[in-house]
């Protein structure tokens, strides 16, 4: 069983999956921001890959992307800061980002040196379904990697269902049709989490997009098994001295 | 088997194994009507009534086919002139927005967002819009807004609103993310108009098949002069490479014509300032579609130069990838200094000021070997009015 899997096991409801950006705010961020998130009672941890294009996300996200390239982040810097991370960090950790660095890396190298440095899963936006699973998801597999994909307020109920099917670890609801960090109201959702509840899914879900304060947490926890933060932490650690303090203080509010 | 056409792509979107619709969940219902609809919509005879209509009394079409007689004496050869710059707006860039906002309405949309970057495109757009009286947004690149005034002021005029993408390079490959994440976060009212051969897949083969026109006319109007539907070579510029798409799809599966796509070398193909896809490309996913990218070995995109904003894109439409790779397409590549060179030498031997994007396809008859019975057909994509700031620098420092 997969540390996602395990992790679900033993915990149903208010599961908080975090997102941070690969080398932000700094080079060496990574590993301390991860620490803290697991320190501050982060149940999983998203791990952004900066990419010069990230066409999902909103602008904070965006700048933090850019600040981390300027920082000099690439992909097998990061697989570098991230050798060894399980001495540290038992928490399950997905990798974020989009097709063309992970191509340009090589798939099955990519793949494979996530599964050798301990990281449990991976969330690609850009790769649809039918390249999944005509070419990249047996690869995926191969190296026992989890797969999220997304689905949206949007989402037709047999696409739901078949991208659950495809999916392992759990399934990204996104919270409504928007980049990451939009305002959109997170009360009009009910609906739509209750809808997905009454599927029955095989995987756990965790909402994501516009969740930012405990309340857009409790809202999205109603009908789902967690939430997935990742803009407003960026914004929290903007500008700060101490990412462990601005951590602490960030998730304080939250769970 | 299957013969082999390099025209359509598979039912995936795929030319070869360049295409495909990468785009995230979020786009999904609107990239999978598109997908869906879009050949149905163009197929039924009320959308081709209009269609036609409207290219022959709005765009003013057919568009000549001109025979360059002295251009062709300077080249010991034959040389034809397809003049979209004749077309409403000043570029082939129309024919496509007609067709999208034709298509846009039969699905309902009523507010239409575009990307641009010189203008051209945002310009097409702003005008079918206007044509229409639908809600009309344009994504431009914060420097390019800066560099093309006079575009940025006729979209205005035309009643669209022009939004500066200030992320990244803050030129047309921003713009089209801004205008993308515009479609992400606007999912049932909003039809994006992108205004090349790239996006994810239908727009290529959409895209293409709407400046298919181009190719049409030619076979017939060559007939006409020369007694031949098929010339010897075709030569289009080539940027996300829709003005080549249409003058090149009716001849593609015709083996013996020589499809020659002509890139920006900006400075240099190896300058490191250069807008050469084919030449230092990798294959990539850009915009949605996997094809030749511009990109560093990181896997980041890089901003390409040229002189030429047309063709200033770090990626080409998956159908020009497909070309590159089968060998059925010949690539050059031709500098910002040789265009000039060319849009001094058309002005002056043909009078006609063609669009720095065209002036490089002009460029290219001197690295061809052309023998006296060869049929050249050059798509003249736009006029060079657009540029004009550009042509007069180059006049100050010529002394003219």
């Amino acid at each position: 069983m997969s540390r996602i899997q395990t992790l679900f096991q033993q915990k149903h409801k208010r599961v908080l999956n975090v997102y941070c950006t690969a080398g932000y705010p700094e080079l060496n961020s990574t590993l301390p921001v991860m620490e803290s998130l697991q320190a501050n009672r982060a149940d999983l941890i998203e791990l952004g890959m900066p990419y010069s294009d990230p066409l999902a996300d909103g602008p904070v996200i965006q700048q933090s992307s850019a600040i981390a390239l300027e920082n000099g982040m690439t992909i097998a810097r990061l697989f570098e800061q991230l050798e060894g991370f399980r001495d540290r960090i038992t928490v399950p950790v997905i990798l974020m980002g989009y097709m063309n660095p992970v191509l340009q890396y090589g798939f099955e190298r990519f793949c494979a040196d996530a599964a050798r440095v301990g990281v449990d899963g991976l969330i690609l936006p850009d790769l649809p379904e039918y390249e999944f699973e005509t070419e990249y998801g047996a690869i995926i597999r191969k190296y026992g990697l989890d797969f999220i994909f997304l689905v949206t307020p949007e989402t037709a109920e047999q696409r739901v269902k078949k991208l659950d099917k495809l999916s392992s670890g759990f399934l990204y609801a996104v919270s409504s049709s928007s980049t990451t960090g939009s305002n959109k109201q997170m009360n009009s959702v009910q609906d739509y989490l209750q809808r997905l509840e009454s599927y029955q899914l095989k995987n756990p879900v965790l909402v994501g997009f516009g969740i930012k304060d405990r309340e857009s947490f409790d809202a999205a926890c109603a009908h789902a098994n967690g939430a997935i933060i990742g803009t407003a932490y960026i914004k929290a650690l903007e500008g700060a001295k101490d990412v462990g303090t601005a951590t602490k203080e960030f998730l304080s509010t939250i769970v | 088997m299957n013969m082999q056409t390099y025209q359509q792509p598979d039912v995936h979107g795929y030319y070869g194994r360049f295409g495909g619709a990468y785009i995230p969940e979020m786009l999904h219902p609107n990239v999978e009507e598109l997908q869906s609809r879009y050949l149905e919509i163009m197929q039924e005879p009320s959308f081709q009534l209009e269609f036609r209509d409207l290219l022959r009394d709005y765009v003013g079409r057919p568009t000549p086919l001109y025979f360059a007689k002295r251009l062709s004496a300077a080249y010991g050869t034959n040389i034809y002139l397809k003049r979209e710059d004749l077309c409403h707006t000043g570029a082939h860039k129309i024919n496509n927005t007609i067709g999208q906002i034709l298509l846009a309405q039969k699905l309902g949309k009523n507010r239409i967002i575009a990307e641009t970057g010189a203008g051209q495109h945002g310009v097409a757009t702003a005008t079918v819009c206007a044509l229409k009286g639908v809600e009309c947004i344009v994504y431009m690149g914060e420097k390019d807004i800066e560099r093309q005034a006079p575009n940025v002021a006729r979209m205005r005029m035309l009643g669209a609103k022009v939004v500066a993408a200030t992320s990244g390079s803050k030129t047309l490959k921003d713009a089209t993310n801004e205008a993308i994440r515009d479609w992400i976060n606007n999912p049932s009212d909003t039809h994006y108009i992108i205004g090349s051969v790239v996006g994810p897949h239908p727009y290529p083969d959409m895209v293409a098949r709407f400046q298919s026109v181009i190719s049409e006319e030619t076979r017939w109007q060559l007939k006409e002069k020369t007694g031949s539907e098929l010339p010897t070579h075709v030569i289009a510029c080539v940027g996300g490479g829709s003005n080549a798409a249409g003058a090149f799809y009716h001849f593609l599966d015709e083996l013996s014509v020589q499809l020659v796509a002509v890139e920006a070398a900006g400075h240099g193909v190896n300058s490191g300032l250069s807008a050469a896809t084919t030449a230092l490309g990798k294959p990539g996913v850009l915009h949605g579609s996997k094809s030749l990218v511009m990109q560093t070995e990181d896997g980041q995109v890089v901003e390409p130069h040229s002189i030429s904003a047309g063709l200033d894109y770090p990626g080409i439409g998956p159908l020009h990838a497909n070309l590159f790779d089968s060998g059925r397409g010949q690539f050059l590549a031709v500098t910002d200094e040789d265009a000039l060179r060319a849009a001094f030498d058309v002005a002056r031997t043909e009078g006609i000021i063609p669009a720095l994007e065209t002036a490089h396809a002009f460029s290219a008859l001197s690295q061809l070997s052309l023998k006296a019975t060869d049929q050249v057909v050059i798509c003249l994509s736009g006029r060079g009015d657009k540029d004009l700031a550009t042509y007069m620098k180059q006049m100050e420092m010529m002394g003219i």
